[in-house]
């Protein structure tokens, strides 16, 4: 059955993908030659548009998710049909409104929230709809469940339920937390001012995180047939992100002159991902076993390459948050490969295999249509240039490393590093090419048949 | 675990996460210096750097975009009239973004304002055998 405010989300999250991917490479050209495209898309819009389109991406894809699974789960569709509706069309609007206001240079917001800050008012209505609709529907579930059995109350659930309502209410906090620099005690004080904005971005992105894992686990039940997310182990790893998403957000504010414990407790805090990297390298042999034949495979293949990326990435990220190494990565292209590492390595693989799920399971595509080979094929060209796409960011913040403690001027840096921001945006086409291969056949309207 | 024994644990964290949120925002910085309250002219000179984005191609305390140089200390390393000149005209690869004049002297007033909130290039600082690090005292 046709779920269509999924494929609604799914179609406006593969659009953004693919723009956002493109506005990457332009930005990324910038490096190469800083004037020119000054004017219409000069870097200073470039960017936030690049990371909102991102932003863009991500959350329809994991609201696509959420819409499509939950009424699985509880066995009832959502509560109100109307609400999903309304926030796809506040989801939209407010999109569009973002991005005339880049293009007409009006900012007036922050890093990411680069926009005049009334803007976030549809976005946070937007959410209150989600928030109504998912908690009503889990609600009546509970109630009716009640009604039917009376040891409900002592069933264990699935962790990823937990983690999507967590994810949802965290992201409307830490949200209207990164506006709090419009109340004057929060901007009187500059250190005050930069300390908030990071924790709240810093648990702003845990927040969708708990979106996106949940999103993972639900995926993996389904196509391995076990349930690993009423585990002991799922619940574990769920409290600890929820402890990291609290308190981790200081492990980016190392030099800057906060009280001294707070950064203490984000380097102590870091550190336990540690746990979850031998965890995952454990797994690594007892997660690589392929499913069914022919069943679900590039869900499979793009939860595998998010396993690896993971690793890749905490591996980088522990390195990161030691305050000793910290000074060497801070401030340089290693910041950008952690963060584009996990939003394209982790964050992208895992809601394309949702993506992929949803579309395999609603028979919208086939494992035997011929687009399928083509959406392959783009798997391995986005993950391979993906490699060297990250690779190269970390020599890229090496190397400004090193040439910043020997005392270059900045202008002799950017001279010096010029082949490796060629490599940056070559590498950066080619993983557009592989993007663009695997959503190719699925953005084929005859597939999705919205507008009929 | 029971739904009723998880939904007591995330009670608990997110009554932690308030509790924790507002020991936070109540902290006092580490210095002096630190703490000072910013002017009203300062304030406009937020604005404007907010207005034009420039965090987009710059850091403060190294976050932000990188295409630029990090601007924490550029006006005691510089001088506000190298900065002021920049800003006017741009220079190589920082593009000449129209900024007026009353803007730029907010801008100015702002960025002395963060320099004298403590230290950003990473050189500055020491480092402690058990990875904790700490700004050299400023000369
Ligand atoms: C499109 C990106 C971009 C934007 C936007 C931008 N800058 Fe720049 N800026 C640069 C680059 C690149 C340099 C380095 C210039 C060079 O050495 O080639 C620079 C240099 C500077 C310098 C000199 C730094 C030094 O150490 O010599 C100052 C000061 C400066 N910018 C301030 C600003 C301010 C204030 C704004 C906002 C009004 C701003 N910039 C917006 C890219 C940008
Ligand atoms: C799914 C694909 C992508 C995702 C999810 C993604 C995500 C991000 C994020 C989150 C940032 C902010 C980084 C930070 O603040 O540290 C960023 C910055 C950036 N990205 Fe991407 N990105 C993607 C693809 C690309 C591609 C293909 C390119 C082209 C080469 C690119 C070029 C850039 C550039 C130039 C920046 C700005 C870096 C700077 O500040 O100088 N991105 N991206």
């Amino acid at each position: 059955m046709k779920n269509k405010i999924s494929l609604l989300f799914i179609y406006l999250s593969l659009i953004s993908l693919l723009f956002a991917v493109l506005l990457g490479c332009l930005a990324s050209f910038q490096y190469i030659y800083p004037n020119a495209l000054t004017g219409i898309l000069s870097f200073q819009m470039l960017r936030p548009l690049h990371v909102s389109m991102v932003i863009a991406w991500i959350f329809s894809s994991a609201l696509a998710g959420i819409y499509y699974y939950l009424p699985k789960i509880v066995n009832r569709p959502m509560y109100s049909k109307k609400l999903t509706y309304f926030h796809l069309q506040v989801f939209v609007i407010t999109g569009l409104l973002i991005l005339y206001s880049y293009f007409t240079k009006s900012f007036g917001g922050r890093e990411y929230w680069a926009f005049p800050p009334y803007l976030s008012i549809p976005i946070l209505v937007s959410w209150l709809f989600l928030i109504v609709n998912f908690f009503m529907t889990l609600l009546n579930y509970v109630l009716f469940s009640l009604s039917e059995n009376t040891g409900f109350m002592k069933t264990r659930i699935p962790v990823y339920i937990w983690m999507w309502s967590v994810g949802i209410l965290f992201f409307f906090f830490t949200f209207i937390e990164s506006y709090l620099w419009l109340i004057p005690y929060f901007r009187e004080n500059i250190v005050r001012d930069i300390m908030v904005q990071w924790k709240s971005y810093g648990s702003l992105v845990g927040s969708w995180n708990l979106l996106v894992y949940g999103t993972a686990l639900y995926v993996m039940d389904k196509i391995s047939g076990k349930s690993i997310s009423i585990g002991k182990m799922a619940y574990f790893l769920f409290f600890l992100g929820l402890t990291n998403l609290i308190l981790g957000w200081s492990h980016h504010l190392y030099i800057l002159p906060t009280a001294k414990w707070i950064r203490y407790v984000g380097y102590a805090i870091s550190m336990s991902e540690l746990l979850i990297l031998a965890r995952m390298i454990w797994l690594w042999k007892k997660t690589i076993k392929p499913p069914e034949k022919g069943k679900y495979y590039l869900p499979y293949l793009f939860l595998i390459s998010a396993d690896f990326w993971i690793i890749c990435n905490l591996v980088l990220a522990i390195i990161m948050s030691v305050p000793a190494l910290n000074i060497y990565t801070h401030g340089t292209h290693i910041t950008v490969a952690h963060t584009m590492g996990s939003t394209i390595g982790i964050n992208s693989m895992i809601l394309l295999a949702s993506i992929f799920y949803i579309l395999y399971d609603s028979k919208i595509i086939l494992e035997e249509d011929k687009g399928m080979q083509v959406s392959k094929k783009g798997f391995w060209i986005m993950n391979v240039s993906f490699f060297i796409f990250w690779i190269n960011l970390i020599i890229i913040g090496v190397l400004k490393s090193y040439y910043s403690f020997k005392g270059l001027h900045h202008q002799q840096i950017m001279n010096l590093l010029s082949p490796y921001f060629i490599g940056f945006f070559i590498t950066g086409i080619c993983l557009f090419i592989g993007v663009l291969c695997v959503v190719f056949p699925i953005l084929n309207k005859k597939y999705f048949n919205l507008f009929s | 675990m029971s739904i009723f024994r998880s939904l007591q644990t995330i009670l608990i964290f997110l009554l932690f996460y308030f509790i924790y949120s507002f020991f936070i925002y109540t902290q006092e910085a580490e210095s002096i210096a630190a703490n000072k309250i910013i002017t009203p002219l300062a304030y406009e000179g937020r604005l404007v750097f907010q207005k034009y984005n420039c965090i987009s191609c710059h850091q403060l305390y190294g976050l932000g975009g990188y295409l630029g140089t990090d601007l924490t200390n550029v006006i005691s390393k510089k001088g506000a009239y190298y900065v002021s000149a920049v800003i006017k005209n741009g220079m190589l690869k920082m593009p000449n973004l129209n900024v007026e004049d009353k803007e730029i002297i907010a801008l100015i007033e702002f960025l002395s304002f963060v320099d004298s909130s403590g230290v950003s290039p990473v050189i500055e600082f020491e480092t402690e055998w058990y990875g904790i690090i700490t700004p050299k005292t400023k000369k």
